[in-house]
Parts: structure tokens; sequence; C-alpha cells
């Protein structure tokens, strides 16, 4: 199905069960422990072997010489895997390092071989006994160094530029010229990348735990050098990806080098250390943000630049998109600035581009509004825009930014706030509130599905979307039993099977809008085919209470499968409405924190996010969604931060006792308001994406409020006591 | 992890003499520090000595009218004992400021002495550490050190003791009882417990190989206003950037102890005498000789800061 006019009515509109709040309907295997995680698929083949990875100690350099003697004699040993015994590999595009290194080491940790042994015990005692010379050569790993080479864009990626910034910045009033700094950071999901791989001659059978299913197939055997047809790739439940869990990484490969070296099914999950430095990271940023305005708050020129680094051929990490589309102002500059550095491979994680660009961009408006002795809501409001800013004939085809920070300021109390910092005392809390915009774009990608009807009127869909703790089983549910007129209990869901239509999978809040415009493509093909069985005319027929009515003709739904059933396949294919509109998802994040007086630890006292993003498909999981969202922005205002260890080049602080996360005492209250909106130019569903807007501005309201409360304007994240403590009051 | 050998001890003094007769043999209690560095390799015994029934988990009064606590006595439990509650609120403060309500189930109170650092050093076999590896060097000093030991260190080793539950042993002046391989028994005061790092940091507590922790008395109870203060960037379930265990009397005079500062539980009985002159006095004196790393200096105002914080609180 094409989409390439607005959406009108049609029968998700009727809102029977799209747009309810629906418990998951995964939900019970989820809570009795049989939802089937990839490294647990104990029932899906026989005598599997496990396999332990073992990570370079460099950062850069060669391997001199490696003896796997040891390891292959320990007990229980099947096999050791190495890039010189693996045979030839390629590099999937979407990588940047390859996934079994040697002789040449690119990063810290990067993956140098497997060993396979009879039982985890055994094989991860073996890795021990591996003995590797390296060959050590000088590497990049400070960005604070690595920026002062880099004064540019580079060639891939322009500047985008609108009137005369430098001139306009140079004559406004009012000014600030700040630069902000956001740390690397890793997804720190719940689930490790895990896999068992089996080949059955030459065919390849994964059980892995990816978000995107056919770049995994597309990836996997690309790197094996055989034909995709050959590989399948399953992962039905996904614990946790945020982005890092979107491409083909290393358990995957090494468990299907290690199956075809020793014949036989091989498990694999990425030790815990290992994570960090093994798999992508957020990179850090250094980020440069210039703001002029007059002084009645109108912003004349806004620029802002961002530094960050990578592994040869890697991408920037773009935290300046939001910049071009969120203000108005004639005059503009965004670009990227991208260093070498060898650090393992930076890459997307939870809201890339938008998360740290706005932990950046929304300080630097709380401090503009405070040089303007505007309110940092009205500041925003009145510099709001309903078209692209470089391109004004591009309206967007829905922006309530306004009204998410109108709404917000007035559940929140903002009124009761006071606009002079460090006012506000209650007991041994410093308490100030922080408001922030939020921002993340709308992508539309196809998606594909197939469903089927059987006798009993039961409706299967079948796709290989994912769902990583988002919902899209439930979602994809609700949407077939809205298209087909059956209830929940009439549908069953399938997900994360190459062998299914290609969706749009999981990753950059694009899965829930695509992959239910998908299933709703697919469900108005099947809708015409039982209105053909039955004879009925397909276009005004209705599907209601598992019955198909057509003027004052009526059959069962189930009656139009029959014994063979139907099946019905399709995509969701969009034409140029992305051209012709910008379609985005806009919020208000509003915080209020605590910070001691003598400790200056900080504390969040509550949050509240408005989101205008389309139609709700489920406001439960999109609650779900967004109070995550709002956690993992908790985090990367307050403590997640990967140490660089910049002698070695290494991620220091690799597990979960160093690198810290947010924990039930750190969140102690989180409200969510949705909009009510649809936005037909964005699919039929009307729906956009929610779960990432949640996250993108927390971070700056955090820190926005702890300015509020203490005086103190911190723009290097996380904000850590540290860095509060010499501006705190006298103990005592 | 490698290949052990493991055996169930039936007494103390046999488990002691099963340790002599093993080199590099461990105790295994809780398990909770032990088994994951085992799996990393950074511990290697190969035997361990399972002293989980050695029916050690008894708390009881002393003749002096103090406390005798089982080595096995679990973290949980010596936490929610009325006595300790009434009498030792600093020790049930930190017990609880501690790891999660899982890790106090499982852990005890001779293991959580000897818990060992959390220097991400040390943590990584690859990378040099002086305690994990004699003569490797030290990752920490010159790399990431924000969480590491402002005093008491050395050139080979700036790490810091995690443990809140030690710091309020040496607020309270415990005793640490052991029996010896030879069946010979002793008792260490908390202060010469554990060690500073000198140029041995991998040897950390003044025990004699094969010598288990059979209990840890308290003497009678000293009164007064007992806090115990944990300064972490999370608000459960991290380590302590800084913690200030105090007993504060009704006349200002009192003690302190610090966690999160040095390789040890941190205690200057002299600097105890400033107290009624106040917090910057005592830590002054708490923190003389203080050499700290650019990443962690914050810990010296903190330290002061947190202190100021708890006295104040102390008076009410």
């Amino acid at each position: 199905m094409k989409f390439d006019t607005p959406a009108t009515t049609n029968p998700i509109d009727r809102l029977k069960v799209v747009g309810r709040p629906t418990s998951r309907i995964d939900g019970p295997l989820k809570t009795t422990g049989t939802a089937p995680y990839a490294y647990e698929r104990h029932d899906v083949v026989a005598n599997q072997a496990y396999g332990y990875a073992v990570g370079s100690t460099i950062a850069k350099g060669r391997i001199a010489s490696m003896d796997v003697k040891a390891a292959e004699a320990a007990p229980g040993v099947l096999a050791v895997v190495t890039a010189g015994n693996a045979g030839p590999l390629a590099k999937a595009d979407r990588n940047i390092a390859t996934l079994l290194g040697g002789p040449q080491i690119e990063h810290y940790h990067q993956a140098i071989a497997l060993v396979v042994a009879e039982s985890f015990e055994q094989a991860r005692a073996a890795a021990a006994l591996i003995r590797v010379d390296y060959t050590r050569a000088d590497g990049a790993f400070d960005l604070e160094r690595a920026r002062e080479g880099v004064t540019g864009p580079s060639k891939d990626d322009p500047d985008s530029t609108l009137g005369d910034f430098a001139g306009a910045f140079a004559a406004a009033p009012i000014q600030l010229d700040a630069t902000y700094r956001t740390p690397d950071q890793s997804h720190a999901m719940m689930e490790p990348h895990a896999t068992i791989a089996a080949w059955r001659g030459d065919q390849l059978t994964v059980w892995t735990s990816n978000q995107m299913i056919d770049w995994a197939t597309t990836d996997l055997a690309k790197t094996l050098g055989i034909p995709k047809e050959k590989v399948h790739v399953v992962s039905p439940f996904v614990g946790g990806g945020f982005g890092g869990k979107l491409f083909l990484r290393a358990d995957t490969l090494l468990a299907a080098l290690g199956a075809r070296a020793t014949g036989r099914p091989v498990k694999v999950a990425l030790p815990r250390p290992l994570i960090m430095n093994n798999t992508t990271h957020r990179p850090a940023t250094i980020q440069r943000i210039r703001i002029g305005a007059t002084p009645d708050g109108r912003i004349t020129a806004i620029g802002h630049e961002s530094w960050s680094g990578n592994l040869p051929d890697g991408k920037p990490e773009n935290a300046v998109d939001q910049t071009r589309l969120l203000y108005a102002a004639p005059n503009r500059l965004t670009g990227t600035r991208l260093a070498v550095l060898d650090l393992p491979e930076g890459n997307a994680m939870r809201a890339p581009g938008e998360a740290p660009g706005l932990m950046a961009l929304e300080i630097a408006m709380d401090e503009m509004a405070e040089k303007l002795g505007l309110d940092p809501v009205e500041f925003r409001i009145r510099n709001d825009t309903q078209v692209d800013p470089e391109k004004p004939d591009r309206p967007f085809s829905q922006r309530q930014l306004v009204e998410c920070l109108r709404l917000g300021a007035e559940r929140f109390g903002w009124s009761r706030r006071s606009a002079q910092p460090a006012r506000n005392r209650d007991g041994r809390w410093l308490v100030g509130t922080g408001v922030a915009a939020a921002f993340r774009n709308n992508l539309l990608t196809p998606s594909a599905a197939r469903v089927r009807l059987d006798k009993h009127g039961m409706v299967a869909v079948e796709t290989d979307m994912t769902d990583i703790g988002t919902g899209s089983y439930t979602i994809l549910a609700q949407t077939a039993a809205e298209m087909m007129g059956v209830g929940l209990d009439k549908v069953v869901v399938r997900l994360g099977d190459s062998k299914f239509p290609v969706s749009a999978g999981s990753g950059g809040q694009w899965g829930a809008n695509n992959s239910t415009a998908g299933v709703y493509a697919a469900c108005v093909k099947l809708r015409e085919a039982v209105a053909q069985k039955l004879g009925f005319n397909s276009a005004d027929a209705v599907f209601s209470d598992g019955v198909v009515r057509s003027g004052n003709r009526s059959a069962p739904l189930a009656q139009a499968a029959g014994d063979p059933g139907l099946a019905a396949e399709d995509a969701i294919e969009y034409g140029d409405l992305g051209k012709r509109y910008q379609q985005s998802t806009f919020g208000a994040h509003f915080v209020e924190v605590g910070v001691d007086a003598a400790t200056a630890e900080i504390r969040v006292r509550r949050m509240l996010a408005v989101c205008a993003a389309g139609r709700i498909l489920n406001p439960l999981s999109a609650r779900s969604q967004v109070i995550g969202a709002m956690t993992m922005g908790v985090g990367a205002a307050l403590m997640e931060e990967l140490a660089v260890d910049t002698r070695a080049g290494f991620f220091v602080n690799h597990d979960l006792a160093g690198y810290e996360v947010p924990v039930h005492a750190d969140i102690p209250h989180q409200e969510v308001i949705f909009l009510d909106e649809t936005d037909p130019i964005s699919s039929p569903m009307k729906a956009k994406g929610v779960g990432e807007l949640g996250l993108c501005g927390v971070g700056a309201a955090i820190a926005n409020a702890i300015h509020n409360a203490t005086g103190a304007r911190v723009r290097d994240y996380p904000i850590t006591l540290d860095k509060l403590l010499d501006r705190m009051p006298e103990v005592g | 992890m490698r290949p052990f050998t493991y055996e169930r001890a039936r007494s103390p003094a046999e488990a002691a003499a099963a340790a002599a007769r093993s080199q590099g043999a461990k105790f295994i209690a809780g398990g909770t520090n032990l088994l994951d560095l085992m799996k990393l390799e950074i511990e290697a015994p190969p035997h361990l000595i399972d002293v989980n029934g050695l029916a050690l988990d008894t708390i009881e009064a002393t003749p002096d009218g103090g406390l005798r606590i089982g080595a096995l006595v679990r973290n949980t439990d010596l936490a929610a004992d009325g006595r300790v509650r009434r009498d030792y609120g600093l020790l049930s403060r930190a017990l609880l400021a501690g790891a999660s309500g899982q890790l106090r189930n499982k852990a005890t109170t001779a293991g959580n002495l000897l818990q060992r650092t959390r220097c991400p050093y040390f943590y990584d076999t690859a990378q040099p550490c002086n305690k994990r590896q004699p003569g490797s060097g030290c990752g920490a000093i010159g790399g990431f050190s924000r969480q590491h030991a402002v005093v008491g260190g050395s050139e080979a080793c700036i790490a810091t003791h995690p443990s809140d539950m030690a710091v309020a042993m040496r607020a309270l002046d415990a005793t640490v009882e052991t029996v010896k391989p030879d069946g010979a028994t002793r008792s260490i005061p908390i202060a010469d417990f554990h060690r500073l790092p000198g140029d041995t940091p991998h040897i950390e507590t003044a025990l004699a190989p094969g010598e288990l922790i059979v209990a840890v008395t308290l003497p009678k109870p000293v009164g007064g206003v007992q806090l115990y203060r944990k300064v972490r960037d999370r608000a459960s379930y991290a380590f302590a950037l800084v913690s200030v265990g105090a007993i504060v009397q009704p006349d200002g005079s009192g003690r302190v102890a610090l966690g999160g500062v040095a390789h040890k539980p941190w205690r200057i009985e002299a600097a105890e005498a400033e107290m009624p002159r106040g917090a910057k006095a005592v830590a002054a004196q708490l923190l003389a000789g203080a050499n700290p790393t650019p990443a962690n200096a914050f810990k010296l105002p903190l330290v002061e800061r947190t202190l100021g914080a708890v006295l104040a609180e102390a008076k009410g």
C-alpha cells in the first residue's frame, strides 16, 4: 500500500481496540518466566555447546602471536576460533570495526577468539589460558585533544546554514556563547547480547537478541560470505536493546563460527564486563552553542556545532539535528565535527542525536531566557515555528510544542517557581524546578506484514518486527483486531523471524507507527479477500464483532476463511508526504530536584512529561515507554558516564557496579500526559513514535532545575556533586 | 573460574587447620564477593572451605554488657537485631546503607570485613594492579580515580575499602576474634585489623594464613546520637564517595570514622578531641597529609561538609 495522500477516515478511527489502554498480551509469558529469550532456547536444538568470547586487551595495534594450545587442551574444549582459522570473513556495511579482530586490533575488547566447550565454565576457564602477545600502536583516545585538530565539517556531512549566522550573531544585542559536554554512555540493557547458532548443512539458524531482523540476516550473510536465503534469524523477545542491538554484533558471528567449527549448535552471550568496550556506545560530544536574540526574546541567530569522535569510517553523533527544526530564527548554522578516535565503535543509543543534542541546546535556552529576564517557558513559546525554519514552505504535519509547554506548566505548578535561583529550601534540600522542550523526528520506513484468517475466526499476524520490551506485540494485535473487527483474544502475533515479511524493526522510535501501518496494509488486503469470498462489496463491508456486514447481508468472519483459510500480505510504503511536511514529535519536560545543601547530592523529586506524538496506540504501553525514557534521562543527567582511560584507550567502568544507571530510589514520581492528537500525514494509523521523545530534553530539564535550586550552571554531564560543591552554601 | 576443590568444615578450628593444609585456600560464607572474583579469575583459590555450617550465626550478650556477633550473622539479621538497633544504631544504619536487600541477606559479618576493593583496575585482569598482581603497577594512579583513596594511600595503591559496616565497627571499637590453624585464638582490635597499602597492597588484613574470624565483639554501648551518612551519586546500591559514621554525646564529644577515603575504615582518635570545635577542625586532622588525585580532590571538602551536616543533625 502506497501512502501518498493524507489519511482519511478508516477502520482504525473506530478506536474500539486501538487507542485503549491495553495490558501487554505477552505479559503473562514474561511474568511467568516463559518468554523465550535467546540464551535460554534450550528447546530449539539439541546438544548445544558453550562459547566464551575473548576480548583484546589493547586498544590499537596487532596481535604478534597467540598461543591457544593450552586452551585447546583444556577439559571439555571443542574448538578455539580465531581470525586465523575462521576462514575468510567480510565486514558488513553497518559495522565499523570487524567483529572478529586479528591480527589487526581496532579497539579494546574487540573479540579475538571464541572458546567452545561442553560447559560454560569449561569455556570460560579455557579462555583464560589463551596467551596473546601484542604489538601496541599509538592511538587517539582523548576527544578534548582530538577536537583541536577538527575545525570544520567532514565531506559527507556539510554544515547546514541559512542567512548570515556570523553577522547576525555578532550584531545581536543579547548573546550566549557556551560549550557543553556529554560523556560516552553505554546502553546497559538488562539482557546481554546473546545468540545460539546451529548449522544444518549450509543452512544457518541463529536464535538471537536483535532489534532489526533483516539487517541481522543481511549482515550475517555478508560477513560469512553466504547467500542471505541460507540465514534464518529468530528473535521473538529482546530483553532491552536501546540501540545496542540494532546491528549484527560479535555474539552472533562468533556463535555461527563456533558452530561451524565444532559441528554443534553453539551459544554465546557477551559477558557483562565485555559489553561496554566490545559493542557500540553513545559517543561523547563537545557542543558549542551560540544564540543571539533581541531584547524582547526573539532569536535572530542560532548556531550549534558538535564535536564527537569515532573509529575511522565511523559517523558523528548527530547532536545538532533538533537545532535545525526546533526554534525559529532567520540566521542559522548547524554542523558536526568528527575526530578520529580509537575507542570502541560509536553508534546509536537511546534517541541518538537528539538526546545529547537537547541536553546542550535546552540548557542554552534556559541560559538565554535568564539573560533576557524571560520565563523559560515563555521564551520557548516566543520562538516557536510552525514551519521548517530552513525551508519555510514545509509545514510541520503537527506541532503542538506550545500546547505541551502550556499544559505542562499548568499541571506542574510552574507559576509557583521562583525565577531567582537558590530561593527555595525544604529542610536539608535546596529545591528547584526546570523545563526543557522535547523533540524527536518521526521517521518513515517501509514495513510489511502477513495476516492469516482461519476457519475459527482466528487472525494471525506475522512480521519480522521485534518487541524489545516496547509493547510491539500488543499494538500489532490491537491493529489487527480493529481492522478485522475481532477481539484481542482472536489475534495471535508472531514476531522476530526472518521468514516473516520485512518490517521497520525497532529503533529510532520508528517501530510503532510503521509496523502497525504495515499490519494495517495487510489487513486492508485481507478484508478485500474476505469480502470477495463472501461476495460482498469490500468498499462498504463493515467488520465488527467477528461478523462482516454489507448492506443487509452479514456473515461470520470465520465463514469467509473456510477450511483452507485466507491470507494476505502487504507493506506500507511512503510517498513524498515526508518531503512536503516535516514530521516530528514534541513534548515538554518539567522536573523538580532537591540538592542536598551540605553534600550537593542531587535527587529528582518529581517529573512530568507532556507529549504530542500523534495518535497514541496504547496509552498504557506508551506511558511505560515514556517513563522508562524519562528514567534514562535521569541517568544521563546525573550518573551515566563511561570513564575513558586516555592512556590505555578503554572504558574503565565496564560493569554495572561501575557504570551507574538509576535505581528505583532515584525515581520517586513520574507523570505523563499525552495530548489528544492525530496526524493524518504520518500514516493510516495517524500515529508517530513516542518512546524516545520521553528521553529527549529530560537531561536539560534536570540541569536547569539544578541551576534553579542552587544557582550553579553546570554544562558538563553527568552533573555529579563534585561539580557543584564549591557553589553550595556554608554548612551548619 | 579455575577448577577448585571444596569441603564443608565441621568446626572453626578444623576449618582453620584445613586452610593451612592447602596453600591459597579460601573460606567461603555468603560468597557475594568471592564468587564474582573467582569468575573473573581475580581470585583463583585451588580449594574452598565452606564455613556456613559452623553455627557462628548468633548474637550474644557479653559479660561486660557488649555484644558478641557470630562471624556468620547475616548483614540483614545484624541490622535488624533489637539490641543493635537500640544500642549500636550506627552499626544498623551503616549496614542498611550498604549493598541491596538481596546481598545483605547473604553477606556475613566476617565476609563484610574481608570484602575486597571495587577499584575498576583491580577488576580488569588486563590492567596493572599491585593488589591483584604484586609488582604490576597501579592503573588508577594517573587513570580513572574518582572513587579512590585520598588519605593513607601509597605509590603502589590508592584503592579504598568498600565496606559501610566496617566504618561503624571502627567507630564502635569492635574486636575481631579469630582462631588459627593451630587452634590458638586471639582478639584483634578493629583498628589493627585492616592495613594501609604501603608497598604490599595485596596484604589487606592482619589475619595470618588460615586464620578464621569466628566473631566480632562490640564493647558495652557508649550511648550518644549515632549517625551514618553515606554520600553517593545515586540514591541506593552504590559505593560511598564518602561516608561518615559518628557518635555524638550530649557534651559534643564523640567519635568519627570515615568510609570511601582510604584503604581501611578511617579513624584518627586524636581528631575527635576537636569535635566540640566543629567539623572543620575535625576534618583537618582526619585528612592531614591527604594526597588526592585531581579526580577525587573533591572528597576533602565533601568530608568536611558531610561531617558538618552529621554534627548539625546530631545536635538536633
